[in-house]
């Protein structure tokens, strides 16, 4: 980084783009998460954003307030009672906002689908989600691939390309997870 | 008791000996409003029989000088479906005076049943009574603040009952899966 910067600045160049890649490097490069929790995944969330996985160096940094915020990562279980105060939060967010949905109780109700009177089963029933990261809880790097996703999602905008097309342009890149855990056993049996 | 339990009660444990040394001295103020003796091994219990008294009976747990069950440590709510009714078990204990304990069982009708509130003996009971309100719906008379704790103000229902069924809808949101 350090060395292109002098490689641009030493020699006075100029750099030709357009305004919508230069915003979107702008937006996916400081993900501003609303810092709050739920539940168990929001430990694991904290993890993410503590040194040994280092978040801040993708520009992700947890705000106080919705309106300074631009993502929601909603890290564990929905209750009833809270899900009309994330409605809340998530119209205080100002546009674009973006919406991670993290573990299974976010996702769907999780452990408990079936008996859990209490709780929300998947927090898309009042919030549109962008992206889900299974997992009880998702590991940091489920997270951080989430997130890499959202930055996916931000780059793919732009004028003329409406949420709704990027993110079904955004499943058809969908990653054969097969062959990634194929190539991990590999790794891990040689 | 019948005979197992007598045979249970010749070899009862120093814990529950004291439990019953305890109850003795209640047994012997309160006569028939109490039940006979349990001696449970892992919580030695009675039952309030006259749950009218039940709050006189809390308050001479708590100040009788050979008692001194300074301390509640869980109020439960149980659900007795079959029975019809309702309940509560309370678990006591004596810290710093006296290391026995033990567990009280007062029980009110399903429909329109009530059990004296012991929040003005033990504070604890406040929190612990208002949440077996929220889950079982028994009403703790003379409680001083008696609403929902856990559950939003305008759930249906009482979760933890037997026979509970789900509401469809909550402010709009469908909450079956």
């Amino acid at each position: 980084m350090g060395l292109l910067d002098a490689r641009i600045t030493n020699r006075n160049n100029v750099l030709v783009t357009s305004v919508d890649n230069v915003m979107n490097w702008a937006r996916l490069s400081s993900l501003w998460p609303m810092g709050f929790g739920l539940a168990c995944c929001a430990i694991e969330m904290m993890a993410t954003n503590a040194s040994n996985y280092d978040l801040e160096r993708f520009g992700i940094f947890p705000r106080s307030s919705p309106r300074q915020s631009d993502l929601m990562i909603v890290a564990g279980t929905v209750t009833m009672k809270m899900a009309e105060r994330v409605v809340t939060l998530y119209e205080q967010m100002p546009e674009p906002r973006y919406v991670l949905s993290m573990g299974s109780c976010s996702n769907c109700g999780g452990p408990y689908w079936n008996h859990g009177y209490h709780v929300l089963k998947g927090v898309d029933r009042v919030i549109p989600v962008d992206v889900y990261v299974p997992g009880c809880p998702p590991r940091p790097e489920a997270l951080i691939g989430g997130l890499m996703k959202i930055q996916e999602l931000v780059r793919m905008e732009g004028l003329g390309l409406t949420r709704q097309d990027a993110l079904k342009r955004l499943a058809e890149k969908s990653v054969d997870t097969q062959q990634v855990l194929d190539q991990a056993r590999r790794a891990a049996t040689a | 008791m019948d005979k197992g339990m007598e045979e249970a009660g010749n070899l009862m444990s120093a814990m529950v000996q004291e439990s019953k040394a305890a109850y003795d001295i209640i047994r012997e103020r309160f006569g028939e409003a109490v039940s006979e003796f349990d001696a449970n091994p892992t919580m030695p219990f009675f039952e309030v029989i006259d749950n009218a008294r039940w709050g006189d009976i809390a308050l001479f747990m708590r100040d009788n000088p050979r008692l001194k069950f300074n301390y509640m440590a869980c109020l439960s709510g149980v659900d007795y479906l079959a029975e019809g009714k309702l309940g509560i078990v309370c678990n006591f204990e004596s810290i710093g005076n006296f290391t026995h304990r033990i567990a009280v069982k007062v029980k009110c009708q399903r429909d329109g049943g009530s059990i004296p509130s012991v929040s003005c003996v033990w504070h604890t009971a406040n929190w612990h009574e208002r949440e077996a309100y929220d889950m079982y719906g028994m009403v703790f008379d003379g409680h001083p603040d008696l609403r929902r704790i856990l559950c939003p103000e305008d759930w249906t229902g009482f979760p933890l009952r037997k026979d509970y069924q789900v509401q469809e809808t909550y402010h709009g949101i469908k909450v079956p899966y």
